[in-house]
C-alpha cells in the first residue's frame, strides 16, 4: 500500500500507512507540537507507548490525542494541542 | 456474551494466555489499547512494510479462536468481572492481567527536551513505525535492554555516539552462560557499527534552547555521584532506567502486591499466576520484570491454571531459569540514589505539571514527610500521566520505595464515555 | 512542657495551632499521619457562605471568610481565590426556594444577587430558570493552607505519632499518650477530624463523629479555564442537610489554578471503606455535563474519595468537654472544614487564654448529643 498524507498546522506530512501521527511528525523532523501550560515550553514524543501524556495534539478537532498512539489516517488534520 | 476469560494486554504473555486458553476450549476474549497485537517485545511493522517475526506468527496462529478486541484501552475492572474500556464492557468469568510495564525514568537537567526519549520510546518508533528516532544517537541508563535499542538504532543507519550504562559491573551476570553468548552478540554487533560502550557512566545533562542539541556524559561513583563530565553532541537521546510494571488494574481489584528486588512494586501471584483475588491472574512485567521469554511462560501457566491442566515440566523448568536469570538482572542493575545529585532546583521532577526540584525541596520543609504529601503539596504526579514518569523519582526523593500505583481511572476517559458506564446510579426521584 | 498539644494536622487543627500561638500559647501539633494526610488532603477548598442556612453554622462561615481573607494576606502562599459562587436552579420551583433563601442570609450578612447563569458562566447549559451569584465565596488549596499555617504558629509539629490515650489527674486532661510516649499539657485540643470520635472515646466519652464518603472526579487541565467559579445546583444544600445514609449526589463543578476542572460531589455514609463506586462517579460525570455541556468531551484523568467528618445534627462541636476538664474539641465540620477552620481556631484559642469567643458557642458545644 503506497504512503499518503495528513496536515500538520497546514503543512503536508508523508505517512507510510500504519504508521502513528507521532512517528509520521518525527520522521518530518517535526520533534515537538505543543507547548506547556506554566512555562511554555516545547514537547513531542517521550515514551512512546502513550503514558507519558508529553506528545498530546488535536486531530480533526479532537483535543488530547496521545500522538504517539493514533495511527494515521488520510487526510488528518492535526493542530498543537 | 460472557466470556470464560478475559485476557487484558496482548504482549507475549497476554498473547501466550489467549491462545493456549482458547485452544484448550474457552471463550476467551484478548483486549489491548493498540490497534495491533505484539505488545512491546512483539511490537510489529505497519502492515505490508515487512515481515512479521516468526516468534509473534507462533503465538498470534494460535489465537484462531479467541475474540481479538483491539484499539481498545481499559480504564476500570469491577469484581464479576466487567471489563470497561473506551468502546463499552465486556463481562468474564474470569481475568488475567498482563499488561506490561513502562520504561523507568530519572529527571536530570534538560530531560525534557524534545529529542530526549525513553529507550523503549525509540525502540517503539522503529519496531512499529519503521522510523529511526534521530541521526546522531546517543543511548543511556541502565540494564539489558539499552543494547538491543542501540543495535537497532545503528542496524537502521543512526549513528549511535555512544551506550553508556551507568552499572559497574556486570558480576554474577558474566557467568551465566547462556547470558554470557547473548551478550556477546550485541558486543558483535555494537563492534561492527562501531558504538563504543561504557561502564559507570551516565547521561547528568541534556542541552539545546528548543532541541536537543547534546548531552553532559559523566564517570560515576558506584552510588552514582558524578566524578568527571565530557559534553557529546547530539540530536537524539535514549534512555531509560529499567521498566516500571503497570499495576492500576489489578490495584484496582485489590490484588496483593509485593516487590521485585529492587524495590518495584509487582503484583503477587503463586506458580499458577493466581493474584490474591479469587478468578484474577497476572502474568508478564505485572508480576516481576522479566522480559518477553518469562512473560510468555507466565501467559502459558496462567492458562494452564485456568484450565486446570498442570504445566508441562519443561516448561516449568525453563520458566524457573528465567526467574531466577531476571532477579540476577536486578542485582547487576539496581538504581542508585546518586542521581539525586544531578538535579538542579530548577530541573523538572513532574514534567506535567512542570515542577521543579526546589518545589519538591520546599515541600519537604513545609512538612511533607512522605510522596503523598509531597504530591499533595506540590502537585508532582497530579497531571495527565499521573505520576507515571516522575512516581519513582518522587518516591526516591521522599526516601521511600515507590508504592503501589492506586489508579481508579487506569486511562483517561471522557465525562460523556464516564456517564454512560452500565450500571450509572439512577437520579434522584 | 507545652500549653496546648493539638491533635491532628489537618486544617483545624493548623489553624487552632496559629491562633493559639497568636495568642502567646506554647503548641504541640502531633498527628498519627503527615501534615494534611487525612480529609484536609481529600477536600476541594471552597470557603463557601451561600450554602448555609442562617444560623450558627453561617455565622461561623461568615467570621471564616473574613479571617481567610487576612490570613491570605499575612501568611499566604495557599493560593486564596476570592472568586464568588454561583447557585443555579434547574426549575423555577427549585429558583422560587433559592431566591427565598438567599433573602434570608442577607439578612444574616451575606451579600447574594438573583443573576443570569450565563453572564457568569458563558458555558453553562441553557435550560436553567436562573441563578443567584454569591461574591463572598473563595477558595484556597487546603493541603498547602494547612501547611502555611502551620508553618506560621511556630508550632511543635510532630507527624507520625499516634494519640493512644489521654493522661488524667483526677478529672482533668493532663496530656496525652502516644506510639511514642507520654506529652503532658496545660490543655489537649482534639482536631482528629472524622477519627476524633476515636480519640474521645480514650477519655471516655461519646463524641458521634462519622465518615461520610464523598468522591472527586478530576478533569484533564484545560487550556482556557471553562468555568471560572464555583458553580453548584439548589439541590446540594438539601443533600448536605440531610440525615440519609444512602447515597446523594448533587453537581459542584469548579475549575482550579491548575486548569482541572473538579467535579462533585456524592454523599454516603459507608463507614471508612476505600472501593471505587464507579456508578457514583458515572452519576457525577452525568450531573457535571448536564450543567455544562462542554465538558462532555473533556477527559476525566483522576477520581479519589475522603470521609467527611459528620455530626448527626449538622453543627461541629466546638468548645470544652465538661465531662473532661481540660479537653477542647474541634471537629464534625463535614463538608466546611476548610471554609470553617480559621474561625474554629479562633474561637479554641479564646476559650483556651479565657477570653469572650466573638460567636456564642452553645450550639457547637461537645455535651449535647450525651
Ligand atoms: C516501550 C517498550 C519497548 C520495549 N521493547 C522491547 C524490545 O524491543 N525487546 C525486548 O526484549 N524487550 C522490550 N521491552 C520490554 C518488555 O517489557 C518485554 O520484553 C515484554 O514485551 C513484556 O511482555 P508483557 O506481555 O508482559 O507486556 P507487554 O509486551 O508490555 O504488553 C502489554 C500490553 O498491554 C497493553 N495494555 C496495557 N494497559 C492497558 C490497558 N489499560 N488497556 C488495554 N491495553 C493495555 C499494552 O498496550 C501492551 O500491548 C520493551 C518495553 C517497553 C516499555
Ligand atoms: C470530597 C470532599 C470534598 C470536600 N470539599 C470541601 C470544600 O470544598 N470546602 C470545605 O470547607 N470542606 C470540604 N470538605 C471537608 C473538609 O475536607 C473537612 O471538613 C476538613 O478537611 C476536616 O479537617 P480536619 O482538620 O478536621 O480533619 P483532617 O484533615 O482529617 O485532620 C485530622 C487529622 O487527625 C489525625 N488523627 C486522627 N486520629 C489521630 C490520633 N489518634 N493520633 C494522632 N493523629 C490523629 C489524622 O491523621 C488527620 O491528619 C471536603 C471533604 C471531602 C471528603
Ligand atoms: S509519547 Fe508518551 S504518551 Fe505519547
Amino acid at each position: 500500500m503506497s504512503g499518503f498524507e495528513i496536515v500538520f498546522s497546514g503543512r503536508p506530512i508523508p505517512v507510510t500507512p500504519g504508521q502513528t501521527i507521532g512517528a509520521a511528525l518525527h520522521a518530518a523532523g517535526i520533534r515537538s507540537w505543543r507547548t506547556t501550560r506554566v512555562n511554555g515550553r516545547p514537547r513531542g514524543l517521550f515514551c512512546g507507548i502513550g503514558v507519558c501524556f508529553d506528545c498530546l495534539l488535536t486531530v480533526n478537532g479532537e483535543s488530547g490525542v496521545r500522538a504517539c498512539l493514533r495511527v494515521a489516517a488520510p487526510g488528518d488534520e492535526v493542530t498543537p494541542s | 456474551m460472557r466470556y470464560d476469560l478475559a485476557v487484558i494486554g496482548a504482549g507475549p504473555a497476554g498473547m501466550a494466555a489467549a491462545g493456549a486458553a482458547a485452544r484448550g476450549g474457552l471463550r476467551v476474549a484478548l483486549i489491548d489499547g493498540a490497534p495491533r497485537l505484539g505488545g512491546q517485545f512483539h511490537r510489529q511493522p505497519p502492515p505490508g512494510a515487512g515481515p512479521p517475526s516468526q516468534d509473534f506468527l507462533r503465538l498470534r496462529d494460535r489465537l484462531t479462536r479467541a475474540d481479538l478486541h483491539l484499539g481498545r484501552r481499559v480504564w476500570a475492572v469491577e469484581p464479576g468481572f466487567s471489563v470497561h474500556h473506551d468502546g463499552g464492557t465486556l463481562t468474564a468469568e474470569r481475568l488475567l492481567i498482563a499488561t506490561g510495564a513502562h520504561d523507568r525514568v530519572l529527571p536530570f537537567p534538560g530531560w525534557d527536551l524534545p529529542g530526549v526519549l525513553t529507550a523503549g520510546g525509540a525502540q517503539a518508533l522503529l519496531k512499529g513505525n519503521l522510523v529511526v528516532a534521530g541521526r546522531r544517537i546517543v543511548v543511556a541508563g541502565t540494564g539489558p535492554f539499552l543494547l538491543p535499542v542501540a543495535t537497532g538504532l545503528a542496524a537502521a543507519g543512526a549513528r549511535v555516539a555512544g551506550v553508556f550504562e551507568a552499572s559497574h559491573r556486570l558480576g554474577a551476570l558474566a557467568r551465566h552462560p547462556a547470558r554470557a553468548v547473548q551478550g556477546a552478540g550485541y558486543g558483535l554487533r555494537l563492534a561492527r557499527h562501531r558504538v563504543p560502550y561504557h561502564r559507570g557512566q551516565a547521561v547528568v545533562a541534556a542541552h539545546g534552547d528548543d532541541a536537543l542539541t547534546g548531552v553532559t556524559v559523566a564517570d560515576i561513583d558506584r552510588d552514582w555521584r558524578v566524578l568527571g563530565t565530557r559534553e557529546i553532541a547530539c540530536d537524539t537521546l535514549a534512555v531509560g532506567y529499567g521498566f516500571t510494571p503497570q499495576l492500576d488494574l489489578a490495584v484496582q481489584l485489590g490484588c496483593a502486591t509485593t516487590r521485585d528486588p529492587d524495590g518495584t512494586p509487582v503484583v503477587a501471584v503463586d506458580a499458577g499466576q493466581r493474584t490474591s483475588v479469587p478468578g484474577v491472574y497476572a502474568a508478564g512485567e505485572t508480576t516481576g520484570v522479566g522480559g518477553a521469554e518469562l512473560a510468555e511462560l507466565e501467559g502459558l501457566a496462567a492458562a494452564c491454571a485456568v484450565l486446570g491442566t498442570p504445566l508441562p515440566e519443561r516448561l516449568a523448568r525453563r520458566r524457573d531459569r528465567a526467574r531466577e536469570f531476571a532477579r540476577l538482572l536486578h542485582e547487576v542493575f539496581p538504581v542508585r540514589d546518586g542521581w539525586r545529585t544531578w538535579l538542579r532546583d530548577d530541573t523538572l521532577v513532574c514534567r506535567c505539571e512542570e515542577v521543579p526540584y526546589r518545589d519538591i525541596e520546599d515541600a519537604r520543609d513545609l512538612g511533607a514527610t512522605d510522596a503523598r504529601s509531597i504530591k499533595l503539596l506540590a502537585r508532582p504526579g497530579m497531571g495527565w500521566c499521573q505520576g507515571r514518569m516522575c512516581g519513582y523519582a518522587v518516591a526516591r526523593l521522599a526516601g521511600e520505595d515507590p508504592p503501589p500505583p492506586r489508579r481508579p481511572i487506569a486511562q483517561p476517559i471522557t465525562l460523556q464515555d464516564l456517564a454512560a458506564h452500565p450500571r450509572r446510579s439512577p437520579d434522584v426521584p | 512542657m507545652p500549653d496546648v498539644v493539638v491533635i491532628g494536622a489537618g486544617v483545624v487543627g493548623a489553624a487552632c495551632a496559629l491562633y493559639a500561638a497568636r495568642a502567646g500559647l506554647g503548641v504541640t501539633v502531633v498527628d498519627q499521619g503527615t501534615v494534611a494526610g487525612g480529609t484536609t488532603g481529600a477536600g476541594e477548598g471552597n470557603v463557601l457562605v451561600s450554602d448555609k442556612e442562617p444560623g450558627p453554622e453561617l455565622d461561623l462561615a461568615l467570621l471564616s471568610s473574613g479571617l481567610w481573607a487576612g490570613l491570605a494576606a499575612d501568611v499566604g502562599g495557599f493560593e486564596h481565590e476570592p472568586k464568588g459562587g454561583l447557585v443555579v436552579a434547574e426549575t423555577p420551583e427549585a429558583m422560587t426556594a433559592l431566591t427565598g433563601l438567599a433573602a434570608k442570609q442577607e439578612s444574616s450578612g451575606v451579600r447574594a444577587a438573583g443573576v443570569e447563569p450565563q453572564d457568569y458562566e458563558p458555558h453553562i447549559t441553557s435550560g436553567l430558570a436562573g441563578a443567584v451569584y454569591y461574591p463572598q465565596d473563595a477558595q484556597v488549596q487546603p493541603m498547602l493552607a494547612a501547611a502555611r499555617l502551620l508553618r506560621a504558629s511556630g508550632a511543635q509539629v510532630r507527624t507520625g505519632v499516634r494519640v493512644t490515650g489521654l493522661t488524667r489527674s483526677g478529672d482533668r486532661i493532663t496530656g496525652v499518650r502516644t506510639d511514642e510516649g507520654d506529652l503532658r499539657a496545660g490543655a489537649v485540643v482534639n482536631a482528629a477530624g472524622t477519627w476524633a470520635g476515636d480519640v474521645a472515646a480514650l477519655a471516655g466519652i461519646r463524641l458521634p463523629v462519622l465518615p461520610r464518603r464523598g468522591f472527586i472526579l478530576v478533569t484533564e487541565p484545560l487550556p482556557e479555564p471553562l468555568i471560572r467559579h464555583k458553580v453548584y445546583t439548589a439541590a446540594y444544600v438539601t443533600n448536605v442537610a440531610s440525615e440519609d445514609e444512602g447515597l446523594e449526589t448533587s453537581a459542584v463543578v469548579e475549575g482550579t489554578p491548575a486548569g482541572t476542572v473538579l467535579i462533585g460531589a456524592s454523599r454516603e455514609r459507608v463507614g471508612y471503606d476505600r472501593t471505587v463506586s464507579y456508578p457514583v462517579l458515572a452519576r457525577l460525570a452525568a450531573q457535571a455535563v448536564a450543567l455544562f455541556p462542554a465538558l462532555a468531551g473533556r477527559q476525566v484523568i483522576r477520581a479519589y474519595c475522603g470521609f467527611r467528618p459528620y455530626c448527626p445534627d449538622h453543627l461541629p462541636v466546638i468548645g470544652p468537654d465538661p465531662r473532661a476538664p481540660g479537653l477542647f474539641h474541634a471537629t464534625g465540620h463535614e463538608g466546611a472544614g476548610i471554609g470553617l477552620a480559621p474561625a474554629t481556631g479562633l474561637l479554641i484559642s479564646r476559650l483556651l487564654t479565657g477570653a469572650a469567643p466573638p460567636l456564642d458557642l452553645f450550639p457547637f458545644r461537645p455535651e449535647r448529643f450525651a
